[in-house]
């Protein structure tokens, strides 16, 4: 087996030339119905260009990918800011860019709640707060954790959870990215698919870790600068934020769509159909703390920082940046209601009508103000934003997958060398998998009903059971398993409930005028609120581990590292407080 | 563990991928200004492929030359005079 996979190494390039071949062709035999818009041959440059370099990128870094340590952690060895944009980068899929610009237009400016109140306070956390566990105790991953904490039953009903949501987030991501280009370049859906996750594949299972950080900070500086036109140029046609705001109100009079709070007192005062309490409890609590501090898709990117500073600066530096994602972001959705000619649609309405949905509002942002050139830039930046989603869901699989489940239950005894090969292995079978997944998806009406759906089955339980360990030291083995297990299993059953009997959606939202997304929101409260009741109440009637077998892993069993004499600039808490700062004020302003 | 010393830095990959997109996107800017096509995008008149095109060129190059192989100035070495202490500092060169 190794030895195969030494002579797919070799063959690499020639892979990579295998895979932009047919884009090449694609580029420039493009069907014209159907599209958008037609590329302009500089775009077409622009998009092959960005391909060559990222698998170029891979084949280089495959000699620096070796050992386990550097093929799954990037050798522990990035700095603040190239953990810190990765971390970013990873969460930055195209599903997050298209997705929250459609929210945007359809909900307003209550879709940022999704990048301010339902990350920032967890980033700070988990840089400030709950880094050190992680790293202190060296774990390779997340369920890893788990394992030292609470033992091995929880570490794999952990990894196989979490392995399960991660190939289904990857083939979500896939689609999502399959349908735009389909949407906005004609292209046919299955070789969109096949291409872009084939380039991943050939980039991860090269250079691992290394080469999926590598190319997510790349990516993550193209998104930012083929997305940033569009809000510039918009806010110069409406006269800045007022002219916006005041054409919005004009155009949609029914809602309020641009103030974050003010509307939130009562269910159907909102276009989103939210309480606050479910903004805050739910998402601003529960499910982002579960996302930021124990999805191993975007800890595994902190764990690779070189020393404890850097894997405590990472988040800070990361949410600083989430912060102002909404400007590229929510800012299109929210110009797409002030200055686009025709009212969009949801997509079911859209299918049926021929008329564009929601989801289409950024590529019609691009189309309206980039010409030639710009607009490859732009399309670059919607496939760098798909191409750091599945790299990030594909490496962390990995990772979970051979640490987890292959060298846990499977064959604890091997050489090192041999878990690297098994790792690109994995790597390639969950692109595989995350294929399969996405013509899954194609089944679905809604798939952010889909996604979130996932979240709250597998990673707010989770937040239950992780927040338990960290700082509870009475909550044993036997608790943490049965405490994550019953808060997976209720949040299923809540999900079926409401699938068998809508009406359900009343008792599970608490009001009548409760929306899906609120639905989403109060779920992962009570999920996780049952998981850590029935963590407590295991673990009160079954015996604790000894207090020595929990140093390194429980609040106040370990001694940080000191930061001597770091001038009050360079420490992670000054940071995270100026984070905070701003973030407090943002919300003001925007109240 | 790998050897860091011959590692390119990644932003001198994302320099060189900046100035050429730069260079593209002016080009074409330039293109349109002195052949305007029929299907103009809104605000054309402020030719926006230009000055961006011409500011990711200002970026391509500050990076390229910042972070020239072998120029022995990358990120690594200039964050390892700020990072001070750490649980295990004075590790190998970052990226």
């Amino acid at each position: 087996m190794d030895a195969l996979l030494a002579g797919c190494a070799r063959l690499a390039p020639w892979i990579a030339v295998t895979v932009c071949m047919p884009l090449l062709v694609a580029l420039w035999v493009q069907p014209s119905n159907g599209r958008l818009f037609s590329l302009h041959w500089v775009d077409g440059v622009i998009i092959l260009i960005y391909f060559l370099l990222v698998l170029g990128i891979g084949v280089y870094l495959r000699k620096f990918a070796k050992t386990g340590e550097d093929f799954f952690l990037a050798g522990r060895q990035m700095t603040a800011w190239i953990a810190g944009l990765s971390f970013l980068a990873a969460n930055l899929g195209s599903l997050e860019l298209m997705g929250w610009a459609a929210s945007a237009y359809q909900y307003g400016i209550l879709a940022t709640h999704w990048y301010w109140i339902g990350a920032i306070p967890a980033m700070l956390f988990l840089g400030i707060v709950m880094m050190p566990f992680y790293y202190v105790c060296k774990t390779h991953s997340v369920p890893g954790y788990l394992k030292l904490r609470f033992g091995e039953s929880s570490r794999a009903l952990a990894a196989i959870t979490f392995g399960v949501m991660t190939v289904l987030m990857s083939g979500v991501n896939i689609y999502s990215m399959a349908l735009v280009m389909k949407v906005v370049l004609g292209w046919n859906i299955n070789f969109s698919i096949w291409v872009s996750s084939l380039t991943v594949a050939v980039y991860v299972v090269l250079g691992g870790l290394l080469s999926a950080i590598f190319n997510e900070v790349l990516q993550f500086v193209l998104i930012w600068l083929g997305a940033m036109v569009v809000p510039i140029l918009g806010l110069i046609e409406t006269g800045g934020w007022k002219g916006m705001t005041e054409r919005i109100a004009q155009s949609f009079p029914a809602h309020d769509h641009t103030h974050l709070w003010s509307t939130l007192g009562n269910f159907s005062d909102n276009p989103m159909g939210i309480h606050w309490t479910g903004i805050v409890l739910g998402l601003g609590f529960v499910i982002s703390f579960g996302y930021w501090t124990t999805d191993f898709l975007v800890v595994q990117r902190v764990l690779s920082a070189r020393d404890l500073r850097s894997a405590r600066m990472a988040p800070v530096i990361g949410a600083a940046f989430k912060m102002a994602v909404p400007f590229i972001v929510i800012l299109p959705g929210l110009l797409g209601l002030a200055v686009l000619p025709e009212k969009l649609v949801g997509e079911s309405q859209a299918v049926a009508t021929g008329a564009h949905s929601y989801n289409e509002v950024l590529p019609l942002m691009l189309a309206r103000y980039c010409g030639p050139g710009l607009l490859g830039l732009g399309i670059t930046a919607l496939m760098a934003g798909f191409m750091s989603g599945m790299a990030g869901n594909v490496s962390a699989f990995a990772t979970v997958w051979t640490y987890d489940i292959y060298r846990a239950l499977v064959r604890k005894q091997a050489a090192d060398a041999h878990y690297v090969s098994v790792g690109r292995w994995c790597t390639i079978l969950g692109v595989l998998i995350s294929i399969g997944t996405a013509y899954l998806v194609m089944q679905f009406l809604s798939i952010m009903d889909y996604v979130q759906a996932l979240f709250t089955f597998f990673i707010a339980p989770l937040f239950g059971t992780v927040l338990l360990g960290m700082f509870w030291k009475r909550a044993t083995p036997a608790g943490g398993f049965w405490g994550l297990l019953a808060g997976t299993l209720s949040s299923i059953g809540m999900w079926a409930w409401v699938k068998v009997d809508p009406a359900a959606l009343s008792y599970i939202a608490l009001s009548p005028h409760a929306k899906s997304m609120a639905e989403n929101m109060y779920r992962g409260l009570w999920c996780w609120l049952i998981c850590v009741a029935v963590t407590v109440t295991v673990s009160f009637l079954t015996k604790p581990k000894p207090a020595a077998e929990l140093a390194g892993l429980v609040y106040g069993t370990y001694v940080l590292p000191s930061e001597g004499e770091l001038p009050l600039y360079k420490r992670p808490v000054f940071w995270a407080i100026v984070v905070g700062v701003v973030f407090i004020v943002l919300n003001i302003i925007f109240w | 563990m790998y050897s860091e010393t011959s590692r390119i830095s990644i932003w001198f990959f994302i320099g060189a991928l900046l100035l050429v997109y730069g260079l593209l996107i002016t080009g074409a800017g330039i293109y349109d200004l002195v052949v305007p096509p029929s299907q103009q995008p809104v605000l054309s008149q402020l030719h926006a492929g230009i000055w961006w095109g011409g500011l990711l060129v200002l970026l391509g190059c500050i990076y390229c030359y910042r972070f020239f192989p072998g120029k022995g100035h990358d990120t690594a070495s200039h964050e390892s005079q700020s990072s001070g202490t750490g649980a295990s500092g004075g590790r190998a060169k970052g990226l």
